[in-house]
C-alpha cells in the first residue's frame, strides 16, 4: 500500500521526569516493513514506541513521519498495547467501530467493515462480548483489529503478545502476519523474545543503554519464510543483547 | 485466515458463562428453597417489629422511653388511608418530588461537569478548587437563612439547598474517579486519532461513571435530608412541611404518615439511582454481565 509511513529518528533523547532513558538514538523505519525493536528490560523500547506514537515528546532531537515532525498523536500512527487497553464498557464490535469512526470511515458501510474485521481476527460470534468476558488472546485479537481498522500508516506494537501462553502466542503471530499481508502498513514491534523478533521482522534493532542506544541493526534474510535456518542471526542478536547487559 | 484461531477461542468461551448460571444449574431446588426461607425470615423480622410497636403503644408503656405519647400502628394505618384519599397529600408529595428532582438534577449535571473539569484542568482546579474546598465543610442546611435572604421565593431557596447538598458528594466523587482513570484508555483513543473531546466523551465520562454513581447515591440521600429540613423551616407545601405542620397541631398519626411517606420516597429514588448505576457499569469486572 502506498500509504505506509517512513519514520526517521534523529539524535533523539527521551526520558521521564528528568531521567534520561534513551539518548542519541538515530534510526530509520522503512515504509511497509516490520521493524522489531528488542533489548534488555529497562532499555527504553517502550519509551521509543511511545515517542513514535506521539505520546511522549523527545527532550532533544527530532522524530519525523514522512518528513513531518511528530508533535502529537495522530490516527496515522496507531498503537497496540500489551493488555487492558480496550475500552471495557464497549463490546468487541463497538471497540472496533470506534477505531473506524476515529479513523474517518463514514457511518455508511461501517457496520459491514466492523463485521469484516471481527471475522478477519477470528472472533465471529463474539461481537457483543465485553472485554472482561474474553480471554487474553481474544482481547489481543480485538486490539489487533482495532489498531489496523483505521488504516494507519504505521502501527506501533508494544509487546502485544507478551502476556499470552506459548500456544496462543504462536497463533497470534501467524494472525498478525496474515493480517499485515492483507492490510500492509509499517509496523514497529517491540518484544524481548528473540524468536518472536526473528519470526516477524524484516529487520531487528537491538537497543542498549542510554548514550549507546543502538547496539545492532540486523537484516533478516527471507523474512517470515518458514524453514529458513536463522541460527546464525539468532546468535548475533543474542550476542548483541548479552553485550549490552555486560556493559550495563 | 479466519479459521486458524478457532482452536484457541472455543474452550475459553465456555468459561464465559457467569458463575451464577452454573450454580443454579447444579442445585436449583436447594437454591430456591433457601431463598424462600430467607424471604420468610426477612418478612417475619419486619412483622415482629411492627407488632412490638403496636404492643408498646397500645399498652402505653413508659419505661424510660414514653411510648404512651406515640400513635399505635392501627391509628397510623387509618390516618394513612385517610390521607392518601385527600388531594393535599398528593400535592405535597408532588411538590417535594419536583423540588428534589430539580435540585438533584442540577447537582448531577453541574457536579459531573465541574468534577471532570477539576480532575482534568490544573487551571480550573486552581480557580474553582479553593472555593469548593471552603464551601464544602458547611452543611447545606446551615445555608438556609442565606438562601431565604438571597432568593426571591421560598421555592428557589429550597431547590438551592437541595442542589447544594447533593452537589458536593457528586462533584468530589467525579473528581476522584477522573483522577483515578488509567491513562492507557486515553492513550489508546488518542493513538486511534481521537482528539480532546473524543477523550472526554468516550473515555473520561464513561470511565468515571462507577465513581459518579457512588456520588449520586450519596447525593440523593443528603438531598432528601435537606429538602425535608428546608421544607420544615420555610415551606408552604411539601411532605416535610406537612409533617412538621401535623406535629404543631398535635396530629401525631399524621406525623407518622409523613415519616413513612418520606421513607418510601427516599427508598424509591435511591433504588432508581442504584438500578441505573448498575446498568451503566455492567462492564466492571465484578458486575454480572446480563446476556440474553
Amino acid at each position: 500500500m502506498t500509504r505506509a509511513s517512513t519514520l526517521v529518528l534523529d539524535e533523539v533523547r527521551l526520558g521521564y521526569g528528568g531521567r534520561t532513558v534513551v539518548d542519541r538514538l538515530s534510526l530509520t523505519v522503512r515504509p511497509a516493513e516490520i521493524l522489531v525493536l528488542t533489548g534488555p528490560s529497562g532499555c527504553g523500547k517502550s519509551t521509543v514506541l511511545r515517542a513514535l506514537a506521539g505520546l511522549l515528546a523527545p527532550d532533544s532531537g527530532t522524530i519525523r513521519a514522512d518528513g513531518e515532525q511528530v508533535v502529537t498523536t495522530s490516527r496515522d500512527r496507531a498503537m497496540v498495547f500489551q493488555d487492558n487497553a480496550l475500552l471495557p464498557w464497549r463490546t468487541v464490535q463497538s471497540n472496533i467501530d470506534l477505531a473506524l469512526k476515529l479513523g474517518g470511515v463514514p457511518r455508511q458501510g461501517r457496520r459491514e467493515a466492523v463485521q469484516a474485521w471481527v471475522d478477519d481476527v477470528g472472533l465471529t460470534g463474539f461481537e457483543d462480548y465485553l472485554p472482561k468476558s474474553l480471554s487474553g488472546g481474544m482481547r489481543q485479537r480485538v486490539q489487533l483489529a482495532r489498531g489496523l481498522a483505521g488504516a494507519p500508516r504505521v502501527v506501533m506494537m508494544d509487546e502485544p503478545f507478551g502476556a499470552l501462553d506459548a500456544q496462543t502466542r504462536a497463533s497470534m503471530q501467524r494472525l498478525l502476519i496474515d493480517t499485515w499481508r492483507t492490510h500492509p502498513t509499517t509496523v514497529v514491534f517491540v518484544t524481548h523474545d528473540v524468536d518472536e523478533a526473528l519470526l516477524l521482522g524484516d529487520r531487528v534493532a537491538v537497543l542498549g543503554r542510554a548514550g549507546q542506544p543502538l547496539r545492532a541493526l540486523l537484516d533478516v534474510p527471507q523474512p517470515r519464510e518458514a524453514d529458513v535456518d536463522r541460527s546464525v542471526l539468532r546468535a548475533e542478536i543474542l550476542a548483541a543483547l548479552n553485550y549490552t547487559e555486560l556493559v550495563a | 485466515m479466519s479459521s486458524l484461531p478457532i482452536l484457541e477461542t472455543c474452550p475459553r468461551a465456555v468459561a464465559v458463562i457467569p458463575a451464577e448460571d452454573r450454580a443454579s444449574q447444579a442445585a436449583p431446588a436447594r437454591r430456591s428453597g433457601s431463598r424462600y426461607l430467607a424471604w420468610g425470615i426477612r418478612a417475619s423480622s419486619v412483622a415482629v417489629a411492627v407488632l412490638l410497636w403496636q404492643l408498646l403503644t397500645v399498652n402505653k408503656v413508659r419505661f424510660g422511653l414514653r411510648f404512651d405519647t406515640l400513635p399505635t400502628v392501627t391509628e397510623i394505618v387509618s390516618a394513612l388511608t385517610k390521607r392518601i384519599g385527600t388531594e393535599q397529600y398528593w400535592l405535597d408529595l408532588g411538590q417535594s418530588t419536583i423540588r428534589i428532582l430539580t435540585g438533584f438534577g442540577l447537582a448531577a449535571v453541574l457536579g459531573v461537569i465541574t468534577g471532570i473539569s477539576l480532575g482534568r484542568s490544573p487551571l480550573f482546579a486552581n480557580i474553582f478548587g479553593p472555593l469548593t474546598e471552603l464551601a464544602r465543610p458547611i452543611p447545606a442546611i446551615a445555608i438556609v437563612p442565606m438562601a431565604i435572604l438571597l432568593f426571591p421565593s421560598d421555592e428557589a431557596g429550597i431547590v438551592f439547598i437541595t442542589f447544594l447538598a447533593a452537589y458536593f458528594p457528586i462533584m468530589v466523587s467525579t473528581r476522584h474517579a477522573v483522577r483515578a482513570l488509567p491513562t492507557l484508555w486515553e492513550e489508546s483513543v488518542r493513538t486511534l486519532g481521537g482528539g480532546r473531546w473524543d477523550v472526554l466523551l468516550r473515555v473520561v465520562l464513561p470511565g468515571s461513571l462507577p465513581g459518579v454513581f457512588g456520588g449520586l447515591s450519596v447525593g440523593i440521600g443528603v438531598a432528601w435530608i435537606c429538602v425535608i429540613s428546608a421544607e420544615m423551616i420555610s415551606g408552604r407545601l411539601g411532605v416535610g412541611y406537612r409533617t412538621w405542620q401535623s406535629y404543631t397541631v398535635l396530629a401525631y398519626p399524621d406525623v407518622f404518615v409523613g415519616i413513612i411517606t418520606i421513607g418510601v420516597l427516599g427508598f424509591l429514588t435511591s433504588a432508581a439511582v442504584e438500578l441505573v448505576g448498575r446498568r451503566v457499569t455492567r462492564w466492571l469486572p465484578r458486575a454480572e454481565e446480563a446476556r440474553s
